[in-house]
C-alpha cells in the first residue's frame, strides 16, 4: 500500500492580495507528491482553522505580506488549540521583521521562511517534521 | 573592393567565420560545459548582435525623432534635456498625520511629486472598524476612512502645485472624490488640479487581486470616471494602466508589456463603447511599469511600449490627437528582486533598475527602499531610494541626450522582437473575444504562474544566481526598520467614530441613497459620489452601497 501522503493547506490570511509566493509553494508542495489545499485570498482565522481541520491536514502554511501577522497569527494558534488541533503543524512565509520572528515562535509557529528561501529546503523541512 | 561584392554577404560570412571558427573555438576551450544564456524572463540571448539582426530596418519607421511617430525614442522632443522625470516616492502609512509630516519631508529633500499608498482596508474599500481590518490599520499605507482623513493628509500642501498619484483601484471613484472635495476646500478649482489614479481594474483581477466588484459593474464605474475627468478635471489622468504588479506576480517582461497594452485596448473599447470620441478621453490614459533586474531586455520593453501603443491608437482607433498617441508611463523598480539577505545590496539592484528605466524614457520614477522585504521604508531607506534618483539624474550623465541606447543592435533588436511577440498576444486574446474574456478563461493569470513557477525552479537550480540567495550568502546583522506606532489603531478608529458623530447623519443616508439609485439608472456615479463623500458618508458605507446594488466578486480558486 502506498505510504500515506502529506496533506498541506496553504492559507493567506490578512487583506493583502500577494498570492505569488503561495501559488508557487502550492506547486512546489504538489510536485513533490504532497496533497495541496489552497484558500484563496483574504480568510479570517476561523475560516483557516476550519478548513485544517475538515479537510484533516497535517501542515498549515500561512502566508502574509500584510503587516497584519501580530494580530491574526495568534487568533489562529489559538483556534487551533480550542478545537483541539495543536497537533497540526503550522508554518510561516512572507514580510514578517527579524523582531516579531521570536514571538511567532513562541506561540507555537514551528518554522519561518522569509523571501529568498527555496521550495526545497521547505518540502525537505516538512518532510522531516513529520517523520519525527 | 570590387564595384559588385555585397556588404550584406560580406557581412554575413565574416560573421559566419566568426562564429563558428574564432568564438565557439574559444569557448569550447575556456569553458566545456554548454551554458544557457537567457534573460530574467528566460528568453535566449545571442552571444553577438550585429547588422544582420536588424535586416531591413528602416530608421523612420522603426525610431522616429523624439516627439514624433512612432515614438519608439520618446513622447516629447526634448525629454530630459528640458525636464527631468518626475521623482515621485510611493509613500503612506500609519494615520493621515504621520503621512502628511512625511510628504512634507519628502516634498523638502526635493521630491517633486507625491503618491500616496493606502492601508490595505482603503484598498478593499473598507472602514477601519470592520472586522477584517483589524491587524491592519495603517500598516501597508494610509489610513483613509473619510474625507476628514484626506483633509489632514494633504494639510499645508498646496494641491495646485504639486500633483499626487494615488494608488488606489476598485475604490478610485471615490478617493478621487475625497482629493477633488479637499482642492476645494483650498479654493482651488478642479479644473487645474493634476494626478494620477490608478483605477486600473484589470490588473486587479489578472495579478493584484484587490478586487470588489465583478468585472462588468468595475469597467462600468472607471468609464464613469473616464467621463466625469474629460470634462470636470481635464488635467487628471483618469486612469494607470498597470504592468507593475503582473512582473511582481511573476510574469516575463514580454507578459508585462503584452497584457497591460492589452488591458489598456480594453479600456479604449468599453470607453467608446460609452460614445466618447477617442481623443476626448486617450490623452489621459497613463501607464506603469516595473524596472526588473535585466537591464537591456527592460530598456527594450519600455521603448517597444511606446511604439506599440502609438500604432494601436492610430490604426486601430484611428486616434487623431498626437496626445493620444503617447505613451506615457511611470515606473516602480521592482519589489521582488528586493533580498532579505544582505539587503544592502538592495541599494544596488535599485540603481541598475532604475537606469534602465531612465534610459527606457520614463516620465516618473518610484525607486524602491533597501528594506522593503522587512517593512515599510525607514525614513533613512527612503531617502538613500531618493537620492539614487538623484545621482542617476545629476551625476551619471545618461540624462544628457535623448535615448542613448538606440542604434544598438541587441536593443533594437531586442526591441522589435517586443513589439512582434506582444502583437502575438494581442492577437490570441483578441481570439478569445477580448481581454476580460481571457481574463474568466484564467489566461493571463496561468500564463503568469507558470512563469513564476518556472522563475522559481531555475533559480534552485542555480540556473539563476541570486546573489547573497543562492550563491555568496553570508550572515548580516539585522538592519533598522520602521515600526508602525501600536497608537495607530485607537487614533484611527477614534477620528472615525467622531465623524460618525459629527456629520449631518440625515444628509449622509440620503447621500448613500441617492448614490445607490444614480447606479441602479446606471447613471454617470462621480457626482453622487461626491456628494456622499463632501457630508463625510465614509469610504466602507459608500462601497457597501455600491455593493448592494453590484454584488462581490469572487476569484475561482486556482494555483
Amino acid at each position: 500500500m502506498a505510504e500515506k501522503k502529506i496533506r498541506v493547506l496553504i492559507a493567506k490570511p490578512g487583506l493583502d492580495g500577494h498570492d505569488r509566493g503561495a501559488k508557487v509553494i502550492c506547486r512546489a508542495l504538489r510536485d513533490a507528491g504532497m496533497e495541496v489545499i489552497y484558500t484563496g485570498l483574504r480568510r479570517t482565522p476561523e475560516e483557516i482553522v476550519n478548513a485544517a481541520i475538515q479537510e484533516d491536514v497535517d501542515v498549515i502554511g500561512l502566508s502574509i505580506l500584510s503587516g497584519a501577522h501580530n494580530v491574526l497569527f495568534p487568533k489562529i494558534m489559538n483556534l487551533l488549540m480550542e478545537k483541539e488541533a495543536e497537533d497540526i503543524l503550522v508554518l510561516a512565509g512572507g514580510i514578517i521583521p527579524d523582531k516579531d520572528i521570536p514571538k511567532m515562535k513562541k506561540i507555537g509557529i514551528a518554522e519561518i521562511f522569509l523571501p529568498g528561501s527555496s521550495t526545497q529546503d521547505i518540502i525537505q523541512w516538512i518532510e522531516k517534521r513529520l517523520s519525527k | 573592393m570590387k564595384k559588385d561584392e555585397d556588404p550584406k554577404k560580406d557581412l554575413e560570412s565574416g560573421y559566419q567565420h566568426w562564429k563558428n571558427k574564432r568564438y565557439s573555438n574559444s569557448l569550447r576551450k575556456s569553458s566545456p560545459e554548454k551554458k544557457e544564456f537567457t534573460t530574467i524572463s528566460g528568453k535566449e540571448i545571442k552571444e553577438l548582435y550585429t547588422l544582420l539582426d536588424l535586416d531591413g530596418f528602416d530608421y523612420q519607421r522603426e525610431l522616429g525623432f523624439p516627439g514624433e511617430y512612432p515614438y519608439t525614442r520618446g513622447i516629447h522632443p526634448t525629454m530630459y534635456r528640458a525636464q527631468l522625470w518626475t521623482m515621485r516616492q510611493f509613500s503612506g502609512f500609519g494615520t493621515a498625520e504621520d503621512t502628511n509630516q512625511r510628504y512634507k519631508y519628502l516634498l523638502s529633500h526635493g521630491q517633486t511629486g507625491l503618491s500616496v499608498a493606502f492601508h490595505l482596508p482603503t484598498l478593499m474599500g473598507i472602514d477601519s472598524d470592520h472586522p477584517l481590518a483589524q491587524g491592519e490599520i495603517g500598516k501597508c499605507g494610509v489610513a483613509i476612512d473619510s474625507l476628514a482623513d484626506m483633509e489632514i493628509l494633504f494639510n499645508g500642501i498646496p494641491l495646485d502645485k504639486i500633483t499626487t498619484s494615488m494608488t488606489i483601484n476598485p475604490p478610485a471613484a471615490v478617493l478621487w472624490a475625497m482629493y477633488i472635495a479637499v482642492a476645494e476646500k483650498q479654493g482651488i478649482s478642479p479644473k487645474v488640479i493634476s494626478g494620477t489614479i490608478q483605477n486600473d481594474i484589470l490588473k486587479e483581477y489578472i495579478a493584484q487581486k484587490t478586487f470588489i466588484f465583478p468585472p462588468q459593474h468595475s469597467m462600468k464605474l472607471i468609464v464613469d470616471t473616464f467621463e466625469y475627468g474629460a470634462k470636470e478635471v481635464p488635467r487628471w489622468n483618469t486612469i494607470s494602466i498597470s504592468g507593475y504588479h503582473i512582473r511582481e506576480a511573476g510574469s516575463t517582461a514580454l507578459q508585462e508589456l503584452a497584457f497591460t497594452l492589452r488591458d489598456g485596448i480594453e479600456y479604449v473599447e468599453w470607453t467608446l463603447e460609452r460614445g466618447l470620441d477617442v481623443d476626448e478621453f486617450a490623452p489621459r490614459l497613463s501607464f506603469f511599469f516595473n524596472a526588473h533586474n535585466d537591464f537591456f531586455e527592460e530598456v527594450a520593453k519600455f521603448r517597444a511600449a511606446r511604439k506599440i501603443w502609438a500604432e494601436v491608437m492610430r490604426e486601430r482607433f484611428k486616434a487623431k490627437n498626437p496626445r493620444s498617441l503617447w505613451l506615457r508611463f511611470h515606473t516602480q523598480t521592482s519589489g521582488v528582486s528586493l533580498m532579505a539577505q544582505q539587503p544592502y545590496n538592495n541599494v544596488i539592484r535599485v540603481a541598475l533598475q532604475a537606469l534602465a528605466a531612465v534610459m527606457g524614457g520614463t516620465q516618473s520614477l518610484h525607486t524602491n527602499s533597501l528594506d522593503e522585504t522587512y517593512a515599510l521604508p525607514s525614513e533613512e531607506a527612503v531617502t538613500i531610494a531618493l537620492r539614487t534618483q538623484q545621482i542617476i539624474a545629476h551625476e551619471s550623465g545618461v540624462a544628457n541626450t535623448i535615448d542613448p541606447l538606440a542604434g544598438s543592435y541587441f536593443v533594437e533588436k531586442l526591441t522589435q522582437e517586443m513589439v512582434e511577440e506582444t502583437k502575438e498576444y494581442f492577437r490570441k486574446i483578441d481570439e478569445m473575444g477580448g481581454m476580460l474574456k481571457a481574463i474568466e478563461l484564467g489566461f493571463p493569470q496561468k500564463e503568469i504562474a507558470d512563469s513564476a513557477y518556472a522563475y522559481q525552479k531555475a533559480v534552485e537550480k542555480k540556473a539563476k544566481i541570486i546573489v547573497g540567495v543562492n550563491a555568496f550568502q553570508m550572515d548580516h546583522e539585522p538592519i533598522p526598520i520602521l515600526h508602525i506606532d501600536e497608537a495607530v489603531p485607537r487614533q484611527q478608529l477614534a477620528r472615525l467614530k467622531q465623524v460618525r458623530q459629527t456629520r449631518n447623519n440625515s444628509r449622509a443616508k440620503t447621500s448613500l441613497k441617492d448614490l445607490k439609485k444614480a447606479a441602479e439608472d446606471e447613471q454617470n456615479l462621480m457626482p453622487y459620489i461626491l456628494a456622499c463623500v463632501k457630508v463625510y458618508a465614509t469610504l466602507g458605507e459608500i462601497i457597501d452601497s455600491l455593493k448592494e446594488i453590484y454584488g462581490e466578486y469572487q476569484e475561482p480558486i486556482t494555483y
